[in-house]
Formats: C-alpha cells, structure tokens, sequence
C-alpha cells in the first residue's frame, strides 16, 4: 500500500517537494507573519507586549541613524555589486581560457577566502586595517610616504576596508557561479565566431555575455541581498556593532542593537519589514527588467 | 556495500552533529574555566559569566576560602569570559527568555540600566547586603538598584584619577606634583609636545570617563534632577571646550581604540606615546597586566580641576555582580556573593588581586594591608594609590545611571565625541544634535 501510495506518479512530485514547502512554511511564512504581527507592538522580553499600531514605523521614518544604516547598506550593495560582478567574470572567462596555465591552482586560491570565518576574517583585516603606524596597510603606505590612515574613522576609508573584505571573500565564489555557466556555453558558436573573424572582444561581448545572463541575473539577485542583508562582517571590522559615527551600520545591524542590544523586539521587527521591503523591491524590478518574468519563448 | 558504508558515515556525523548542538548552553562560546577552589565530590557547581578576565582571579581566591569556611555547602565555579558587547547582549537575551542564564554574572554599570526596566529577572540582593551595610559606600549599592531592592554587589569605588608617566615627563623637565588645574595641564603638556613631540594624554573617543570627571567638578551630570537627558547643557559644553582646546594645542590626542582602557591603546602607552591616562582607579591592574613595560615610571594623582577647590574625582565605571532568577541554588549564589565581594577579607582580596579601590573605606586605612611591600601595585607604582585615595576621600563625586544611560552611551560614544575630536564639529551644534538623538530614541 506504502509502496504504491510512493511510487504513484502524482504523489511522488509532491512527497519530493514536501521538505521544502515544510521548511518555508516554517522558517519564511510563519515567522515573517509573525514579525509583521510584532512591529505594531511595543515588545520587550519578559515583558507584557503592547498593541501601539503605526508608531514603531513612524519613529522609523524620523529615525536619523536608521536612514544611515539604509545608506550604508544602499552604498554597500551597489559597491559590491560593481566590484563582485565584473571582476569575477572576467577571471572565469580567463581561468575558463585554454590556454590558462595553472588553472585549477587559481580556482582553489581564488575560492580558498570563501571557506575562511567571517569572524576570523574580520579581525584580521581589523588588524590589517588598523590606525597606527605598524599596521599592514599603514606600513605600506609609509613606502609611498603616506602617513598613516585613520581607516576604520572615516566614511570612505572604512568602506574601502569593508568592500576590500567583500572582495576578498566572495571574488572566488561567484568566479564559481561564472564558471558553470561558461560551460554551458557549446565551443562550436566560438569556431563559428573565429571562422567568421570575430575578434576575443566581439566574441566576449557577442557570445558570452548574453549566454551568461542568467547566470548573471542569478549572482546579481544574490549579491543584491547579500549586500543588503550585511552584518557579520562590519561587525567584525568594527569589533562591534558601534562603529565611529555609525560609518559600519547597517540596516541588519540597527535591527540587532534595537532587538538585541536594547530589548526593543517591536521596534526590531519595523526594522526587518522595512529591510524585506527594500531588498524585494530592488529584486523584483532588477528581475523584471532583466525580462525573468517573461515566458520563454 | 558501498552504499552501506556511505549511509553508516552520514548516520555518524549527523548523530555528531547533533551531540554538538546538545552541548550545555552554558558555556555559551568565550573562554571557559571551571574552578574548584579545593570543593569535594557534592559541590554544587554554579556558573558565573563575566566581561573581564581578571575578575575571575578574585573569584578563584575567594572560592577556595568559601569552601574551606562552609565545608557543607561547596562550590564549584564555572566561569565563563566573553567580550564586554557578546557576554551583555547574551545576558540580556537569556535572562528575558529564562533559558541558558548562568547562575552569577558581572552586568557593567553602563548596562546595568537595561536589566533593571520593567520587572527585573535578577534576584534582589538585599538580604545578604545588610550584614554589610554600614560598611560599604551606600552609592555605589544605589547604583544596582530600583524601588528599594538592591540587584547588584558592586566591585569598587572606582575614584578617578590621573596616571602619569614620569619619564616622559622628566624629559620635558616637568613635575607632575605642580599640575593642579587644566591650565597649568595645558602648559606641562605644550612643554612635553616640544621637548619629546609626544602628547600628555588621550582626547577619548569612545567612552566618557574625561567628560565625566568634567562635569563632576561643575556639579552636574548627563541627566538631570528627574533622570532625563541634557548632554548639551552648558556645563559640557564648558568641558568639551577644555578639552577640545587641549587638543588644539598638542597636549592630548585621539588614540587608535578611541580610550585608554582598549588593547591598541595599552600598545600606545606601553611604548610611550603618551604621557597621561586619565581613569578610574582600576586602570592600574590594566598597568600591571597589560603595559609591564611601564613598571616604576607610572606615579598617581588627583585629577586635574577648572578651578581650584573643585572635587578632583568622580566614581567611574563598574561593576554589579547579580544573581539571576534561574539560578539553581539561589541562596548558595547570594551567600556566596556576598562573601566573595563585601566581607572585610573580599575586600582586601580586591585590593590586592585586582588593584580595585574596595568599597569597604575601612581597608583604605589599613596600612599592612594598603602599603604591604609584597603586593604587585605597591611594587609598579611610584607612589602609593591609597595616599592619593585618602587625600580625595571627601571629593569623589558621582555619576548617575539612569534607564537613559545606556542611549546617551552609545550616541555620546559612537558619534558626538568622534565628530568633536576626529573632525572638529563645533561643539555646541554635536551636543545638540546628540541631544536630539537621545531623545528620539528615548521616544
């Protein structure tokens, strides 16, 4: 009876999709309903929770250091995005080259960064990144003779470290996303190109790029929230969730000294909607405009 | 076969896996050490978490004197050391949700707020404060308390003052028994700046121990007589401008971790990049433990005053130790508290394992025990702490903590002080700002 109930051809799919639909069901739906419920709420643990309507969102909107961890995140995003798309593509198009010497040695170093901890490579780039003189980048610097940087005070010189961070880390791994889907690419439209006198750049630009668009579209729906969704990393830099005038806070990063550090789950949640908010948005009109919605023809 | 082989190994590491969750929530990450002082087989074994290593070292003394004294209620300690952000956030959430709480914990004063709002899930201490009432410094009970119950043991008084660094300054042919006021300050610091091209102290960024002691010489403090917020009154502006002003003239400047209590700035001062910290008494075993390269050269005083006659110090910083409503053994953890921190021997055992100044004043007068020739801070300083402690007995004003505390903290500390010291923002229009910041928040 088990037997046949498994191996009927129309229960199968669903018993196959089963686990997935249970795990959104119960680590999306239910606590995304749930969050939504709490930001109308004044909610601190171990107290009485409060029904307080629109106000965790109205303080929101008046709410200075939330518009900068917004900017932050914003300013993040966009930067890991202009770093972590084209460079990655260009070093799978190269590793991807036959005539690439030491290929697989660069596929492992590239990737190698990805399998360190955030935690671990945080401090270090802290380090590397510190203000006095014996610090790594400040001792290099000094050979050009620039004095020492205050790296982690100031706005730009603290995005430089944190997208430096990014890059070191992710290169590798979207690099991986690039390379897949070059194999998908069949040689025969590059012969064709080369028969028909193509240049390397026309054959990049014309063949390449379009057939890596979904592969495209895919790294950038990913980086999208990655950058939004930021936390662990500014933290570590910062050691801390208080970076100097807030330079490191980001929008995950707000919604834990809210809920977390001060106690204020209500307010926390507002925050998180407002992320969910931000990051569809951003997504859905990428993907629409990069023609996801349409149907194959 | 094959397969079987695979399907064992997955079972294994899953099972693994799991036995790694199943760990006891008790440790929590951070360091862990279990410290038996000596206890038999039935001791009752609680946990304490803390922020700062050396705390534990006090607890270790006290331990093995706990369980030789009451020898049917022994105690095992199980001490876990977190960083001071990680172990208040973890706290915080444990305590509110009754789950994975330790028995004992160290909540820093700036913190301390907090765990007091609403229905407070730490056990009133009361009881066992009593016996010691009349001998400890009443304020600095207050400091852990609402309504009337006591929540917190504190550590020490915490009386700010001025470390120096006499040779740096007998470079500069300056003798630091002469600085009285923040002028004469001034000028043995523009004196060092041109003899060494070293600077006489810290403009801190990141913590307000130099803004306190300020505003404590003016009499006034970050809220007012009803608790509420007001850091841009015009004595901090007064503050702020005197400092800000010795900046301008070389004599302090900011330094990498923003305070002369962070692991970059102890790197500084050890190799002598600056000749002064201003701090609670505490510092000291930060000397002792982290800057040895200093011993013999540090000499103690009062702190600098706008005026002459102003008080010279303010209690900074601290410590309440708690129990938590979900202690197993909730009258063990209080007794034992109560031992370990306000008891006459607790209280010489702080003086001489950590270099605090106890809040039993009764010990500052104990010459064996204050001047011992043998203990480790009589031996790094120049001159002895305690006669610098009984000269400002009288004066050591205090700072309130309050529920707007820790907000006003975090603004001060993230974003006023940095924009006044790292970008020279006016500093009237900062602390406005940071006012309106505050009470936003506070909203």
């Amino acid at each position: 009876m088990i037997k046949k109930f498994l191996y009927s051809q129309k229960v199968a799919p669903y018993v196959f999709v089963l686990p997935f639909i249970l795990v959104f069901l119960f680590f999306w739906v239910y606590p995304l309903g749930s969050s939504f419920g709490m930001s109308f709420q004044k909610i601190q643990l171990g107290q009485e929770a409060s029904w307080v309507g629109f106000s965790n969102y109205e303080k929101l909107m008046g709410d200075g250091v939330f518009l900068k961890a917004v900017t932050n995140s914003a300013v993040y995003m966009v930067l890991t995005l202009a770093v972590l798309i084209p460079f990655p593509m260009l070093f799978a198009v190269l590793i991807n080259n036959k005539f690439m010497w030491g290929r697989d040695f660069f596929k492992s170093s590239f990737f190698f960064p990805a399998l360190t901890s955030v935690v671990v490579a945080g401090t270090i780039f802290r380090l590397m990144f510190g203000e006095m003189e014996g610090s790594l980048i400040n001792s290099v610097l000094a050979w050009f003779g620039i004095g020492p940087v205050k790296f982690l005070k100031g706005q730009v010189t603290g995005f430089v470290a944190l997208v430096s961070l990014a890059t070191w880390r992710w290169t590798g791994v979207n690099m991986l996303y690039f390379l897949a889907g070059l194999k998908n690419i069949p040689d025969e439209y590059y012969e064709a190109a080369s028969i028909d006198g193509a240049s390397s750049l026309q054959k990049f630009t014309r063949i390449t790029m379009p057939l890596l668009k979904p592969t495209t579209i895919y790294v950038l729906t990913i980086s999208i929230y990655a950058g939004l969704a930021m936390f662990i990393e500014s933290m570590m830099l910062w050691n801390g969730n208080n970076s100097p005038k807030n330079i490191g806070l980001t929008i995950v990063g707000y919604l834990y000294r809210q809920g977390i550090e001060k106690n204020n789950l209500g307010y926390a949640a507002a925050v998180g909607i407002v992320l969910l908010a931000i990051t569809m948005v951003i997504n859905l009109t990428q993907l629409a405009f990069s023609g996801m919605f349409k149907k194959e023809e | 076969m094959k397969q079987r082989w695979f399907i064992v190994l997955v079972a294994m590491s899953m099972t693994l896996a799991l036995f790694g969750c199943g760990q006891s929530p008790k440790s929590m990450g951070g360091q862990t050490s279990v410290l038996d002082g000596g206890a038999g087989e039935g001791a009752t074994e609680l946990s304490y978490w803390t922020f700062v290593e050396l705390h534990g070292q006090h607890f270790e003394k006290m331990l093995g004197k706990w369980n030789e004294a009451n020898q049917d209620r022994q105690i095992k300690l199980n001490v876990t050391v977190m960083p001071y952000d990680d172990m208040h956030n973890k706290l915080s959430i444990a305590v509110q949700t009754g789950v994975g709480a330790p028995d004992i914990a160290d909540i820093e004063l700036g913190k301390f707020p907090d765990f007091l709002a609403g229905t407070p899930q730490l056990v009133p201490l009361n009881d066992v404060i009593d016996p010691y009432r009349d001998t400890i410094v009443k304020s600095r009970v207050d400091l852990y308390s609402k309504d009337g119950q006591n929540y917190g043991v504190p550590t020490h008084v915490g009386a700010s003052v001025a470390f120096y660094n006499t040779e740096i300054l007998e470079q500069a042919d300056v003798d630091y028994k002469t600085i009285e006021t923040w002028e004469d300050f001034k000028q043995a610091g523009i004196k060092v700046y041109e003899a060494t091209g070293k600077y006489m102290g810290t403009a801190d960024t990141s913590a307000t121990w130099q803004t306190s002691m300020l505003l404590a010489q003016q009499g006034s403090d970050f809220t007012d007589e009803a608790s509420k917020p007001v850091v841009n009154s015009e004595q901090m502006v007064k503050g702020l401008t005197i400092l800000k002003d010795l900046q301008d003239s070389n004599v302090l400047s900011t330094i990498a971790g923003g305070q002369p209590d962070t692991e970059e700035a102890y790197g500084e001062f050890n190799a002598g990049n600056y000749a002064t910290a201003f701090m609670p008494l505490w510092q000291m075993s930060r000397y002792t433990n982290y800057m040895k390269d200093l011993s013999g050269k540090i000499a103690i005083a009062p702190i600098p005053v706008i005026e002459k006659g102003m008080p010279r110090s303010v209690g900074g910083g601290g410590t309440g130790t708690v129990v938590t409503k979900t202690a197993k053994d909730i009258q063990l953890a209080k007794d034992f508290l109560a031992f370990a921190k306000l008891s006459l021997d607790a209280n010489k055992e702080i003086w001489n394992t950590l270099g605090f100044d106890p809040v039993n004043m009764d010990v500052w007068d104990m010459k064996d025990v204050t001047h011992n020739p043998d203990n480790q801070f009589v031996q790094y300083f120049q001159n002895n702490p305690f006669d610098v402690l009984n000269e400002l007995k009288g004066e050591i004003q205090l700072i309130k903590s309050t529920s707007a505390t820790p907000t006003i903290n975090n603004v001060l500390c993230t974003v006023t002080l940095n924009e006044i010291f790292e970008d020279g923002r006016d500093i009237k229009e900062a602390l406005d700002a940071a006012q309106a910041q505050i009470e936003q928040e506070l909203k």
